[in-house]
């Protein structure tokens, strides 16, 4: 007989439930399984009401995010050998509200990205045929790493600050930020900081510092936070002593 | 004139994708009047193209050409692309991808912050322009982005499309699911783009996503609307085993080794040119990947591939390129390999085997990405053009997504500027399209007590059994038959799921109605052509037979059993059929 393992996943359809409730689902522990086959197994075999999303089973669409054993995980990369010996609580990202089973709202998340004006601004628009901005490698090394978050939220399920204060715009919302910051081709950072140095932005982090440990790709939103705090108290201070400097 | 409300729209894009996305923005340049929707069953950067690893080919230095560019494209394909629309292909890219890096693409550079290109499969020159090796990520995550500062682009996100609404002979919108709610509603338009990506996922063993079910080639087949081309599945021969994740082909461009059992670099043994230390052009590891493909199951046949759990598999050799390059330039095989094969490539051998990847076929359209159906269009992978051709090389599908995403934008956009007006039948299509979806799966008839996962395991052997990377008759005709019953099967099928809030089995269950129809068109175009040309291989008919097959295969959907196929010639400009020869 193969062995299995137990899922406890957090289950919830509004017409009919009041509160979420844990449901009980057995699963052959197969070597390469990652919690998301254990899940599609379920659907497949078991119970095809369970809701949850997800799609490319390669850790880069950012679909699959949910609190495994309590912490913010992205599923397809979160193999049930690492969770031995079970039984595995699967519930919907925390902070966030559940729309069924797994699936939460992401809307706010995504208003949010918008909020910081996440695409390249130029005072003049450079026409095509003119060619590439040059760039080097060490310039692209100075937001490199902003540029490869993949939304997938895991950041929002860490930040006790973001569960709190729905107003605040988030990890990795300001890592985008300093995505095009940092950007050598980029001129919006004084359109940016009216969004983050005002309510919401980036003084209402309190430095837990959780949003980078959880991070699957090296973000390192907290960091982004971090630098952006350094520089903009600078700005801040330049504005205010000499309000007519920074032209 | 029959008024929709906020659910009407000037042109209506279908697919968030590198596709759909390009469209929108073109629109939006073209005519900045005009209302636009994006509607797509996920969020936008969550569209397939996200995993496209290895780059984007377009002309760029100095010592390259277009028309070496055309050559590469047109003989990889096997002489099936439409020169036409390759010429014109090539000459836009390189604005194409010097307009994404104006909105910011982090492309990789050179030291002197230039551009950086690499070579690829089947390509003379190098021109394959990279970030990193999340080449797809970047340029999908940079549009989105970009979209988002254009207000007349309206997103319907998470809403699942179900069918086209067509009355008069013109496409007027779609009806689509809002997911979250279950709420089933008409969206009318006046031009309608699909760009609703490829169909791997009818496979068992694939490099795409769960998303990938062709939805939108079927709903155009279904009006009527010819597939063409559709027997040409790309298997891409360097996919990781069990997952099917794909180790791109970038790898081998940068200098990595294939090797069988015994350690041999054996593509040698399959007219692909002499082993090199250093990777040439058009030769051994950087020839075509249909004929990498095909040499792997020669070398199986052999038995000099490897044994595994998952089937057998041969060995991808980085090793030698060291970690410094590796990491700058492949770092998401590294994390790939070691997250899911738990190998670091930097010191071990990566296995690999052929994983269904990329479909050349798809809803045929004109160089303007126009259909044969008036107000719709189709670009990206679920469209057919065609410059891939039986072969298409890598590289090329990034940016065909942006080239034709912008021209069918801007066709779309002068179709909607002409304001022909609604039918008043749309509301009434909707509703029956509604009764259609509660009847058909939430009855409860209960009789057939087969889920959803049978019906798709049996389609997935079909597929894989039928139409693999050598197709016989035999094998072809019993795929064939075994869709139609599931076809039929899948009719009597009641899912569980009875929610209105994000049911995600009723998504399935569309998805895989679209799949099967689909998948009839792909056997029956396969059975049909008998000859081998670029990726369509069959036993019997070893050679490429120009006389009766240097055309377009075109799948017409009929009332029952397998589509009706038609031929309409290929276009030929400057390029004459030849012979196709790599490593010499
Ligand atoms: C792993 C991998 C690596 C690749 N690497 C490369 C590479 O390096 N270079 C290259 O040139 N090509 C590469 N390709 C191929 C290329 O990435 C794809 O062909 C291309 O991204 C397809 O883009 P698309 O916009 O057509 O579709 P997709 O990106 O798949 O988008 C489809 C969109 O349609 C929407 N949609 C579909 N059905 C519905 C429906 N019923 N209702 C509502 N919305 C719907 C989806 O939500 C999605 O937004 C790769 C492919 C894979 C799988
Ligand atoms: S910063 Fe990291 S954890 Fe947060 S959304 Fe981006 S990738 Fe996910
Ligand atoms: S399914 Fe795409 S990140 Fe997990």
């Amino acid at each position: 007989m193969e062995t299995t393992i137990t899922l406890e996943v957090q289950r919830y359809l509004p017409e009919k439930d009041t509160e979420p409730y844990f449901q009980e689902y057995k699963v052959p522990l197969r070597k390469k399984w990652v919690v998301l086959d254990a899940l599609n197994y379920i659907k497949d075999n078991i119970d095809g009401t369970l809701s949850y999303r997800w799609s490319c089973r390669m850790g880069v669409c950012g679909s699959c995010g949910m609190m495994v054993n309590d912490k913010p995980v992205l599923t397809c990369a979160t193999f049930l050998e690492e969770c031995l010996p079970g039984p595995i609580r699967v519930a919907p990202l925390s902070y966030f509200d559940v729309i069924r089973d797994l699936v939460v709202n992401t809307d706010g998340f995504m208003d949010k990205l918008k909020r910081v004006k996440p695409w390249l601004i130029t005072d003049q628009v450079k026409p095509v045929p003119e060619g590439e901005y040059r760039q080097t490698p060490e310039q692209k090394a100075e937001y490199d790493q902003y540029s490869m978050c993949i939304n997938c939220m895991l950041c929002y399920a860490a930040c006790p600050v973001a569960g709190l204060e729905p107003e605040f715009v988030g990890p990795a919302a300001i890592a985008l930020a300093q995505r095009y910051n940092y950007d050598s081709r980029d001129e919006g950072r004084k359109q940016r900081n009216e969004e983050l140095l005002g309510e919401g932005g980036i003084y209402s982090c309190t430095l837990v510092g959780e949003c980078s440990e959880v991070c699957p790709k090296a973000v390192d939103p907290a960091g982004a936070i971090q630098r952006y705090k350094v520089s903009g108290a600078a700005e801040w201070w330049k504005s205010v002593v000499v309000p007519w400097g920074d032209t | 004139m029959a008024r929709y409300g906020p659910n009407e729209h000037d042109v209506l894009i279908v697919g968030g994708g590198g596709a759909g996305l390009r469209a929108a923005i073109a629109v939006a340049e073209t005519n900045p009047e005009l209302s636009i929707a994006v509607v797509s069953k996920v969020y936008p950067m969550r569209s397939h193209t996200v995993s496209a690893e290895g780059g984007s080919a377009a002309v760029i230095k100095d010592n390259d050409s277009f028309d070496d560019h055309a050559y590469d494209t047109i003989s990889g394909g096997d002489w099936l692309c439409d020169q036409d629309a390759v010429e014109a292909f090539v000459k836009e890219a390189p604005k194409e991808l010097l307009q994404l890096e104006h909105w910011g693409c982090p492309w990789s550079r050179e030291e002197d912050g230039s551009i950086a290109v690499r070579s690829f499969g089947g390509m003379t020159n190098k021109r394959t322009w990279f970030a990193a090796d999340k080449t797809g990520f970047h340029l999908l995550h940079t549009m989105f982005q970009t979209t988002m500062k254009y207000d007349p682009i309206q997103r319907y996100d998470e809403y699942y499309v179900t069918r086209l609404l067509v009355d008069n002979g013109r496409c007027q919108g779609v009806v689509a699911i809002e997911l979250a709610t279950g709420k089933i509603e008409a969206i009318a338009a006046r031009s309608v783009i699909m760009c609703t990506g490829g169909c791997g996922r009818i496979f068992p063993f694939t490099t795409n996503g769960n998303i990938k079910t062709g939805d939108g080639m079927a709903f155009a087949y279904r009006e009527g609307v010819p597939l063409k081309d559709m027997e040409f599945v790309q298997y891409h021969p360097t996919g990781l085993p069990f997952t099917g994740i794909l180790i791109t082909e970038a790898a081998r461009a940068e200098g990595g080794h294939l090797l069988n059992k015994d350690g041999y670099r054996y593509l040698q043994d399959y007219d692909l040119g002499e082993p090199k230390p250093e990777p040439i052009h058009r030769s051994m590891e950087l020839g075509p990947r249909d004929r990498l493909s095909q040499a792997f199951e020669k070398e199986e046949e052999k038995g000099r591939t490897i044994e595994g759990p998952y089937g057998s598999y041969i060995h991808l050799d980085i090793q030698h390129l060291g970690e410094e390059i590796i990491d700058r330039k492949l770092p998401f095989v590294r994390e790939l390999c070691l997250k899911y094969e738990n190998i670091d490539p930097v010191k071990e051998m990566i296995p690999v085997r052929p994983v269904v990847h990329y479909m050349m076929g798809g809803i045929d359209t004109d160089i303007h990405g126009a259909t044969k159906l008036d107000g719709l269009y189709a670009a990206g992978e679920t469209a057919c053009v065609s410059i891939n051709g039986a072969n298409r090389l890598g590289s090329n599908s990034l940016t065909e997504l942006l080239v034709f995403g912008a021209r069918a934008g801007q066709a779309a956009a002068e179709f909607a500027s002409e304001q022909k007006p609604f039918s008043s039948a749309l509301e009434a299509l909707a509703t029956d399209e509604s009764r259609r979806i509660e009847k058909g799966f939430f009855s409860e008839n209960g009789s057939n007590p087969e889920s959803i996962a049978s019906i798709r395991q049996e389609m997935y052997q079909a597929m894989e059994k039928g139409v693999g990377i050598y197709r016989s008759e035999d094998s072809l005709e019993r795929s064939q038959e075994k869709i139609q019953e599931l076809q039929e099967r899948l009719m009597n099928v009641s899912i569980e799921d009875h929610s209105y809030t994000f049911n995600t089995e009723l998504v399935a269950a569309l998805e895989l109605s679209n799949m099967l129809d689909i998948s009839e068109a792909i056997i029956q175009s396969a059975l049909q052509r008998t000859e081998s040309r670029g990726s369509h291989q069959r036993v019997n008919y070893p050679d490429r037979d120009d006389e009766h097959f240097l055309a377009h295969s075109m799948a017409y959907k009929s009332e029952v059993g397998p589509p009706k196929i038609e031929y309409q010639p290929v276009t030929i400009t400057r390029w004459p059929p030849g012979e196709r020869v790599y490593g010499h």
